[in-house]
């Protein structure tokens, strides 16, 4: 989703092709619709499918004896009554908004930083994406044990300069484990940011540049002045993106905590997972699912809208 | 989502200088400074290794660099975990097939046909991102029971072929509209079909955007969890992503063992980022997808 696409696409419009033979419509449709099942089975079929489940009772026998009856609104009353509930959107809604301010500034330091010229930029470039493409279990397993309390090094490296004098209950105390699930987060998505806003940066021309310089703006004023403004597609798009993958995320915190100590990690991803999977309330875990889906919908309507011009210059 | 950056390093533009041209000093800080940055953004990744090479479990403190480097660790996870590798690699080219093999076509159609419905059908593709994958666990698990899906490797390269196929048709889709059309219908002139054209023309002259995909559908399937651990109920089909939480949860101070687990599920990202740098550097400017 880069601001290229227009430009590319632009140039070459799709034009009425000279003298062609004519193509049953069949075999033309031959080409597209076997995606379009898939992506119908996939991701349209499971949206539906959810919300049915939603007013339905299942049980841990349900898939031997096949029976679901529809039970009304029975599933949703039990999760809306749940205590866990609320806990579970306040922590996704920290989780979230923690990690996409951290990723987001970090990335973006990180990308401006990059923009200059300077032995080794490339190269430095390259391998910071190695923190987003080892599997995110991996990653979340490698910093339980950094963030472990007894034996790992985070600890062991703030007991030595002296900054804590008794080790920090990362992931085991439950005013902590959520930061901890945040700054691992954060780590992950730094690559992802940096370079997705590095290629807006590179997209901005130099004669801008040239121009804010004569008319006297500093470092600080052209970045806020020039280089933010021109941003801005981007910057919306990498947000809006970062949203969505954060608000559903469950790898990171079934490695890292299990969604523990005592539910202080418990975000609407694992209560989904736990509440299908774990305890087999598939009925009260499409409750969950579905209430995730809303809110991501809202905000792909605010993607949408940020990607209306590539898409309609794109048809 | 361009054409070009397939075709582009990163390096071969010309950046915005102004801050920084001149003098040598201040580049050479700038230097020093992104080995910082790297060191410390890295760090997780080289304790891991660090610590998979120590002898014994991991335990007790950890030298900070692998004196006694020892495999014994690597030895006890291929001896143990050594066929979820081969799973997590045949599910993953399994997805990568089966996500290029509906992904081709489809964006050629879509970027050439002009067939009625293609504006909701790309629309449709763009938004898929938001459909959560434990909504779409809760709904595939359902189904694979009635279709014997559970526990199958089709059942989870199907499922995970749904991690790259969006972005394989976005990205496809943006290139195939971009190739000269003049080639493609030189060959219709010479009697070939579309559907040969697409298989003589298209594809060969796409090679780049497909490899990009292929690698990146790879990723994604070979990082997959969620859904080997959803849609799994036995030890039949058990990726090493599953496999390393598994024992972890059994073995929980068996450090040393769990993270060369981690090193070998890490293997593929960094393999494909030392061979394969343009074509992730493509992947990732242009899908912005994941």
């Amino acid at each position: 989703m880069t601001t290229s696409a227009p430009t590319s696409t632009a140039l070459v419009p799709p034009r009425p092709a000279v003298r062609r033979r004519p193509t049953a419509a069949w075999l033309r449709w031959g080409f597209v619709a076997p995606a379009v099942v898939y992506m119908a089975a996939f991701f349209g079929y499971p949206l539906v499918r959810n919300v049915l489940m939603s007013f339905q009772h299942y049980t841990p026998k349900t898939f031997f004896t096949g029976s679901a009856p529809f039970s009304g609104l029975g599933n949703w009353r039990a999760v809306l009554d749940n205590p866990l509930l609320g806990q579970a959107l306040w922590h996704t809604l920290v989780f979230t908004v923690g990690s996409l301010a951290g990723q987001f500034c970090i990335g973006l330091a990180l990308a401006v930083f990059f923009n200059g010229r300077f032995r080794l930029a490339g190269f430095a470039r390259a391998v910071l994406l190695l923190p987003w493409l080892v599997p995110m279990v991996v990653s979340s397993v490698v910093w339980r044990k950094l963030l472990d309390q007894d034996t790992g090094v985070v600890n062991t490296a703030l007991q030595d300069v002296h900054l804590a004098h008794s080790p920090v209950h990362w992931l085991s105390s439950p005013s902590l484990a959520l930061l901890s699930a945040i700054l691992v987060n954060i780590w992950i998505g730094i690559p992802f940011n940096m370079v997705i806003l590095y290629g807006g940066l590179q997209e901005i021309p130099r004669e801008v540049y040239e121009a804010a310089a004569l008319d006297g703006a500093g470092p600080w004023q052209t970045f806020r002045r020039v280089t933010l403004p021109m941003l801005r597609p981007v910057i919306t798009v990498v947000l809006v993106l970062g949203f969505m993958s954060t608000i559903k995320i469950l790898d990171l915190i079934l490695a890292l905590t299990g969604g523990g100590p005592a539910d202080s990690t418990q975000t609407l991803g694992t209560l989904t997972y736990q509440l299908s999977f774990q305890s087999l309330d598939f009925g009260q875990g499409a409750v969950v699912g579905t209430l995730l889906v809303a809110i991501s919908a809202v905000f792909a309507v605010f993607y949408l809208r940020a990607n209306r011009a590539e898409f309609a210059g794109e048809q | 989502m361009s054409a070009t950056p397939v075709n582009r390093t990163p390096r071969g533009r010309t950046p915005y200088r102004g801050a920084t041209s001149g003098s040598g000093a201040r580049r050479a800080v700038r230097t020093a400074a992104a080995v910082l940055v790297l060191a410390v953004l890295l760090f997780p990744l080289y304790w891991m290794i660090d610590i998979a090479l120590q002898p014994g479990t991991g335990l007790a403190a950890t030298d900070w660099f692998p004196v006694h480097a020892d495999w014994g660790n690597f030895r006890r996870v291929l001896d143990s975990q050594g066929s979820s590798l081969l799973t997590s690699l045949l599910v993953a080219l399994g997805a990568v097939a089966v996500c290029l093999a509906l992904a081709a076509p489809a964006a050629y159609g879509l970027a050439r046909f002009r067939l009625p419905g293609t504006r909701t059908i790309v629309f449709g593709t763009l938004i898929t991102q938001m459909v959560p994958g434990m909504v779409i666990a809760n709904a595939v698990y359902s189904s694979y029971v009635d279709l014997h899906l559970v526990n199958t490797y089709l059942g989870l390269i199907l499922a995970d072929a749904s991690l790259g196929l969006p972005f394989s048709v976005v990205l496809l889709r943006s290139f195939m509209a971009a190739l000269p059309h003049e080639v493609i219908e030189a060959a219709w002139v010479d009697g070939a079909n579309r559907f040969t054209a697409f298989l003589r023309i298209v594809l060969p002259m796409s090679r780049n955007a497909l490899i990009t995909c292929g690698l990146f559908t790879f990723l994604f399937a070979w990082s997959d969890f969620l859904f080997a651990l959803t849609l799994n109920t036995t030890d039949d089909v058990k990726p090493i992503t599953l496999s390393m939480y598994e024992y972890m949860g059994a073995h929980v101070d068996d450090w040393g063992a769990v993270m060369a687990t981690a090193v070998l599920a890490a293997v593929p990202a960094a393999v494909l980022l030392v061979v394969a740098q343009k074509y992730v550097a493509a992947g990732v400017s242009g899908g912005a997808l994941k």
